[in-house]
């Protein structure tokens, strides 16, 4: 276990190389290339700590986070998320009959591509298909609730490496590229993509910010913020991004968020799920 | 006596007239705001068919309502048309972007 950082920092480096002009449209190529961008530019740090974020940057904010992780303060949410996810269905069902394994140690293979309707499925998604089919009302994308059932489900995947795929289905390769579209194009009045801010600046600050880097971005979704006061989503995220930029957010779980997640799990394949993270 | 009266009957008729074209211009500038909200919102809703809309535009859409509602034509007209400029500038900047985001990508 011990060796497992070193190990995999050397297999990225050792298949990292720039996407040619041959290899655009080549997802595995592309993922090679993204995360070789971040090792380059942070030559310090482990490849598995990108998904610590801005505490992969900066030592100051890191210090004061691993005291704060004595008693993190994710936990009531955490706790809620598993009495929610054990809480039995008016039909008598739980939320474990609709996922493999019960819903344990799973979060690590979502965003899933659905063959049957083409689409990409977020696990905020499955959760709502899931409580949809046994009679449930869908629960708010961006609200607590929705937060501290994906924050139990993603601390019972701790440490598990996101395997996300893209099978072979054109629809499925175009979902990818969508959200990867989203995710360069600039928007809001301020005109910045998310690239911008996590590609291009990551470790800077935005006001009192360090900004994340994109690599290992959603391992620790989702994660309470100060900000807050309280425990988001990947929705609440996406939402909240797009306001900052003057943009007008879309709608929660839309075509192009749930793309976009596709888009930027996937090129976090192999980095552990670190989540619920907790962010200044 | 006959004097004076002719001459409240021209004051009066000098104010009819003023009110008169006081309401006229009222009514134009309602009209100028309505034209102005009108090319604000079309070309919002432009955005929004791109999926590209921005804040500001809504808050200043929202600005040219309320000053409308309030009477206030001239700083109504100003806001819708400022909506109008920011909607054009966020469709302006989907269409860019359709091609330009590739000069972003990782490669």
């Amino acid at each position: 276990m011990r060796y497992l950082p070193a190990a995999l920092t050397v297999l990225i480096l050792s298949t990292a190389h720039a996407v040619g002009a041959d290899e655009r449209g080549n997802p595995a190529a592309e993922a090679r290339a993204f995360r070789s961008y971040f090792v380059k530019k942070f030559p310090n740090v482990k490849l598995e700590d990108f998904v610590n974020g801005p505490y992969a940057l900066n030592q100051d904010m890191r210090r004061q986070w691993e005291e704060k992780e004595q008693f993190p303060p994710y936990e009531f949410s955490l706790e809620a998320g598993k009495e929610l996810f054990v809480k039995t269905f008016a039909n008598g069902k739980h939320y474990a009959d609709c996922f493999p394994n019960g819903g344990i140690g799973i979060r690590q293979t979502y965003p899933q591509f659905d063959k049957k309707s083409g689409k990409v499925v977020t696990l905020e998604l499955a959760l709502n298909q899931c409580r949809e089919a046994n009679g449930e009302a869908a629960l708010s994308y961006t609200g607590d609730e929705m937060a501290a059932l994906t924050a139990y489900m993603a601390f019972t995947s701790r440490g598990k490496p996101f395997d996300i795929s893209i099978p072979d289905d054109p629809r499925a390769l175009a979902a990818y590229e969508n959200g990867k579209r989203y995710f360069y194009a600039r928007r809001g009045q301020l005109n910045f993509s998310c690239a911008t801010c996590h590609v291009q600046n990551p470790g800077e600050r935005l006001r009192a910010e360090v900004l994340a880097p994109a690599l290992g971005i959603l391992n620790a979704m989702p994660i309470y913020r100060s900000e807050w006061g309280g425990m988001g989503t990947i929705s609440r995220r996406f939402v909240t991004c797009n306001g900052q930029v003057r943009a007008v957010p879309l709608e929660p779980q839309s075509e192009e968020y749930r793309d976009l997640e596709y888009f930027l799990s996937y090129v976090s394949n192999g980095l552990p799920i670190s989540g619920p993270g907790a962010r200044p | 006596m006959r004097t004076l009266l002719r001459a409240s009957k021209r004051l009066m008729l000098l104010v009819a007239l003023l009110m008169a074209s006081a309401a006229a211009l009222a009514a134009s500038r309602e009209a100028d705001f309505k034209r102005a909200y009108a090319a604000a919102q079309a070309a919002e809703k432009q955005a929004g068919s791109l999926r590209n809309q921005w804040t500001v535009t809504e808050t200043s859409l929202a600005e040219a309502r309320r000053a409308a509602s309030r009477g206030d034509f001239e700083r109504a007209i100003a806001a819708a048309r400022e909506a109008e400029a920011l909607a054009k500038a966020s469709i302006y900047q989907a269409t860019h972007e359709e091609e330009a985001w590739k000069d972003l990508e990782i490669r």
